[in-house]
């Protein structure tokens, strides 16, 4: 058992480089956005030549333009490009000339457009990053809704239609998949767990760059003709579709690659980075989330790269994984796309759960109700995650006998999702409730997941899944609990840390124009969608039934407004953090977690000394206050004879708790 | 230091706390449960007999065969299931709200420790009764899945509860973009572009593709099954009432899919048998040149595009403007009921 208790300096993965040091390059050889640009594009054109001339001459090759080979190669090279020009090769490339690398790190402001292997920095980049992805989705959204308009006059035609349909639900769920662990994940785990530092710093900046790069393979659909599939990508529609297609599957496995490796690099941190005394029970429930999230992201997105990788075969050589004709099979492809899939769409849900359990208790001023309750809960998602996917299936064909098994598993997932409202309500009971804008976010996410979750239970039910299954019902149910429980809950955890990342407040009155916005919004675009599914509208439909365009109409203004809250935001955003900056207090909710124990904004190595953990941070309204943490354990040993900290140590040594900084600062080479 | 070991022994589930973990808190628990209940109570009730009584009988799919009613019955009675657990929910959250907010005047403080951690008989009861909801749920679901034999749902091509029925009418389904085909094979083979049904028959649709999957979503009689192309996929209902029902693709098949629907026909059973009969002998002209009947047909016997199954060239076999674009749907139904079927086959 090591306690780390020695001080920050000379410890952790980042330090600020000495200036004037001859081994940091000079600036215009440094390695940045514009560089990666650059080689982007220079490994497009190369990868575009390689696949032109070595599937010339074949017959399944019509002209250049539509040379899947061509096109596969240029993205898979673009992407390469991509990380050497951003300088996420250098690392492994130099050591495998036996080379050490340049350090790299910056101070100022361009190291947001760098590699950088601060978790802080990396954090901030994701924050920017998903946003943009959201915002782009929402724009293909308004679309979508201008196309819903009438039933039968087209604004857009169906190709270009289509197109957008399955960009937008690509895009989100690129996005949601990373919402929380990217951004919040990578910037609050470390301060959460009483770390300087992630367990691999190259790895979280790798995974953030290769998610950015999935950002530019996937809108290079739109220029190649889009692909017809919506987000599913079913086969053989896939490997009967145009060009567009090529760059959903290098999209999705150039995405998968990120995930798998933003997942393994939290689980490894989670699991040996937390501070001295932080035992498995003392632990956030937002860390406990990340934790699952983590698992399923590490352990499900595998399949997926697998079958981007069978769908890119079948499309350019070509195999026939997929293709029931050439003795494939379709089934193939929505078994491995739904294996992934469905525990994808936990992924998208346990953050959330997360965020609103770690708000409610600061903002009730009581202790997290039932702690290990919604701990198991959490747990018991992740697990029966991987055997619900073939409720995707019930009406394809699968063995009729599965279909019960897979209502069982279904509907047993929603005894350990009730763990997390079992743990909200308890929270609030008997509490002190203030009403302040991440409360809200939180109230609301209760209010919608409920509904997404009742109407799962609707669609987890065979009989019913007959009427609405493939329908809007389906849309809306999946919604709810995407947009209406893990978007609000992002946006929740987004106004209630930005003090503790930024040190600014963001506007209080704006803030609650954006909620109510969002909230009464997003409830009448989608609620009116569940009659919509179940007056038989089937989904990524370009043209429906007059009788439902009241409905559809009324869904599509409100889409609108919905958009609008987001305006709201970003105004907001800019406003409170650019143009009229207002000082945030360092702990402005009185938060007991131990992020906001530091300073506001953190300091680079986070603390000054790796904190002994106390307590759990859910103590709240005691009469004796129970301090979380330990931050200036000099006088450790002194503590540790009044049994506390004893208690403390024991749980670290036991709970497979090892020390922070310095114990890991043995320096696995980082720059 | 008891507050820091608040998680070992008070909140293990089965473990008995000891003390102060179980006392409720004075004065409060009773108090606030016996003004919520009622008004849930009376919530739920006029819920779910405004539900069962005004809204039920006109949830879609509606009535028009054993699966539609089965769904609508399915549909109601988890309704009836959901609505009081969402009310609860929403009825504690405004109370919450109401009750518990910092700015009323004389809100009390919360209190903190053990008791506020965790309650042994809540979390044993709320995990006790969602336990038991889910699986009546399952229970349910599974019976009617057998009840009406599949209750209209995809069943594969060995499907595992068969109606019993003597005669069940047998009616395949070929799905290729973007239209539905329909072969009788019990009237010579003959394929309508139309689906026409006797009423009170066990109907056996047998749905295959021609080149992507598809979905057969016969709406108001309630059925949906995937059309796989080289597969067999067999749906059960038995029709109950005469009249139009909608024909739609539920699943994304391509650009054209959302034009991908057409309207068919239940009719008495001497109607049917008028039609059947007159529509076998003007289409004999065009069945003997369609592949002969089988459960699967193989891309190259759509004569069509007369090439491999893999659409290479770009060209769609039919052209989804001429069939669906400004054609008002009605008349669409009428002069597809009478027109001669397309040959599907160039050989």
């Amino acid at each position: 058992m090591s306690v780390d208790v020695t001080p920050a300096v000379g410890v952790g993965e980042v330090q600020p480089p000495a200036s004037g040091l001859l081994s940091r390059r000079p600036a215009w050889l440094s390695q940045n956005l514009v560089t990666a640009l650059i080689l982007m594009v220079a490994g497009y054109a190369f990868g575009h030549w390689i696949g032109n001339v070595i599937s010339s001459g074949r017959v399944w090759v019509t002209t250049a333009a539509e040379n899947d080979a061509a096109i596969v190669l240029g993205l898979l090279f673009g992407v390469v490009g991509w990380l050497l020009g951003i300088g996420a090769l250098n690392y492994p490339l130099a050591k495998l000339i036996g080379r050490d690398t340049v350090p790299q790190e910056r101070t100022d402001w361009t190291k947001y457009f760098r590699f950088s292997l601060t978790h802080k920095v990396v954090g901030k980049q994701y924050l920017i990053m998903v946003l943009l992805f959201f915002f782009t989705g929402g724009l293909l959204a308004m679309a979508i809704r201008t196309e819903l308009l009438t039933p039968t006059t087209h604004i857009i035609g169906p190709g270009t239609y289509i197109s957008i349909v399955g960009e937008h639900g690509t895009i989100m769920m690129m996005m949601a998949s990373s919402l929380v662990v990217g951004p919040l994940g990578n910037y609050l785990i470390p301060l959460m767990i009483g770390s300087r530092r992630m367990a691999f710093p190259r790895i979280e900046a790798a995974s953030f760059w290769l998610f950015t790069a999935g950002y530019f393979v996937i809108l290079t659909a739109l220029p190649l003709g889009g692909f017809p599939t919506g987000w599913t990508g079913y086969a053989p529609l896939q490997n009967q579709a145009g060009v567009g297609m090529d760059s959903y599957l290098v999209g999705f496995l150039v995405i998968s690659l990120g995930m798998i490796l933003a997942g393994f690099n939290q689980i490894a941190t989670i699991i040996n980075y937390r501070a001295p005394g932080l035992t498995w029970g003392r632990m956030s429930i937002f860390v406990w989330s990340v934790l699952i999230t983590s698992v399923l992201l590490a352990t499900a997105s595998p399949t997926l790269t697998i079958a981007c990788v069978a769908g890119l075969l079948d499309r350019t050589v070509p195999t026939a994984f997929f293709l029931n004709v050439h003795g494939g099979s379709s089934y193939l492809w929505q078994n491995l796309f739904w294996f992934f899939g469905h525990p994808e769409v936990y992924i998208m849900a346990l953050p959330g759960f997360g965020i609103v359990a770690e708000l409610l208790p600061v903002f009730c001023r009581k202790p997290l109700f039932a702690y290990r309750v919604g701990a198991a809960g959490l747990v018991g998602v992740g697990l029966l995650s991987y055997f619900v996917w073939q409720h995707h299936l019930f009406q394809s064909g699968i063995n009729p006998d599965m279909r019960p098994l897979f209502m069982l598993t279904t509907e047993l997932i929603s005894i350990p999702t009730g763990f997390v409202f079992l743990i909200g309500l308890g929270t609030i009971y008997k509490s002190k409730m203030r009403f302040e804008v991440p409360m809200l976010f939180c109230l609301a996410f209760y209010f919608n997941f409920l509904i997404g979750g009742i109407t799962g239970v609707f669609l987890s039910d065979v009989p019913v899944n007959v009427t609405l299954h493939g329908g809007f019902f389906v849309l809306s149910h999946f919604h709810y609990t995407i947009l209406g429980g893990l978007v609000f809950a992002f946006f929740g955890g987004v106004y209630y840390w930005t003090p503790k990342v930024l040190g600014k407040t963001l506007n209080k009155r704006l803030g609650q124009i954006h909620f109510w916005m969002m909230f009464v919004f997003f409830n009448l675009t989608f609620f009116p969608l569940f009659l919509v599914g179940l007056f038989d509208q089937p989904r990524r439909v370009f043209e429906y039934a007059v009788r439902l365009q009241t409905l559809n109409d009324f869904a599509s203004v409100s889409a609108y407004l919905l958009g609008a809250s987001f305006v709201v935001f970003v105004v907001n955003f800019v406003w409170s953090i650019w143009i009229d900056p207002k000082t945030a207090p360092a702990n402005p909710w009185d938060s007991n977690g131990l992020e906001w124990q530091t300073e506001s904004p953190p300091p680079w190595y986070n603390f000054e000394r790796i904190p002994v953990v106390l307590a759990d941070p859910y103590h709240y309204s005691e009469p004796v206050p129970v301090p979380v943490a330990d931050l200036a354990p000099d006088n450790f040993a002194e503590a540790a004879g009044n049994g506390v900290a004893a208690a403390a140590m024991a749980g670290a040594g036991t709970g497979g708790a090892s020390s922070g900084g310095s114990s890991a600062g043995t320096q696995d080479g980082s720059d | 230091m008891s507050e820091d070991t608040g998680f070992q022994p008070q909140s293990g589930a089965g473990a008995q706390p000891p003390g102060p973990g179980r006392t409720p808190p004075a004065g409060g628990q009773p108090h606030h449960f016996r003004r919520m209940i009622p008004i849930w109570l009376a919530l739920a009730l006029a819920c779910d007999l405004i539900w069962w009584f005004v809204v039920g009988p006109h949830v879609p799919p509606g009535d028009m065969s054993t699966s539609a009613v089965g769904a609508q019955f399915d549909f109601n009675v988890l309704f009836l299931a959901a609505a009081p657990v969402v009310l609860a929910v929403w009825v504690y959250l405004a109370y919450a709200v109401w009750t518990w907010r910092a700015s009323r005047a004389d809100a009390p403080e919360p209190v903190g420790g053990p008791a506020a951690r965790s309650n042994f008989k809540v979390q044993f009861w709320w995990i006790a009764i969602t336990t038991v909801v889910v699986l009546a749920a399952f229970v349910f679901g599974t019976v009617e899945l057998i009840v009406p034999a599949g209750a209209g749902g995809a069943e594969g091509p060995n499907p595992i509860w068969k109606p019993t029925a003597k005669h069940m009418l047998v009616v395949q389904v070929i799905a290729q973009q973007w239209k539905f085909t329909y072969r009788y094979p019990s009237y010579g083979g003959m394929q309508t572009n139309t689906l026409v049904l006797p009423n009170n028959t066990w109907i056996a649709f047998h749905v295959t593709s021609l080149d992507v999957i598809h979905s057969f979503w016969a709406y108001q009689i309630g059925v949906k099954v995937d059309a796989n192309p080289q597969l067999d996929d067999v749906a059960y209902t038995k029709t109950r009432q005469t009249g139009t029902f909608t024909v739609r693709c539920s699943e994304l098949c391509g650009i054209w899919h959302g034009a991908m629907f057409d309207y068919g026909k239940v009719l008495s059973k001497s109607a049917f048998d008028h039609w059947a009969t007159t529509t076998e002998k003007k289409q004999a002209v065009n069945t003997k040149y369609l592949p002969p009947f089988a459960w699967t047909y193989s891309p190259t016997a759509n004569g069509a595009t007369g090439a491999t199954g893999v659409n290479t060239s770009g060209q769609s076999p039919f052209s989804p403007e001429q069939h669906y674009g400004a054609t008002p749907a009605r008349k669409l139904v009428r002069s597809s009921l009478t027109s001669t079927a397309t040959p599907t086959t160039g050989t």
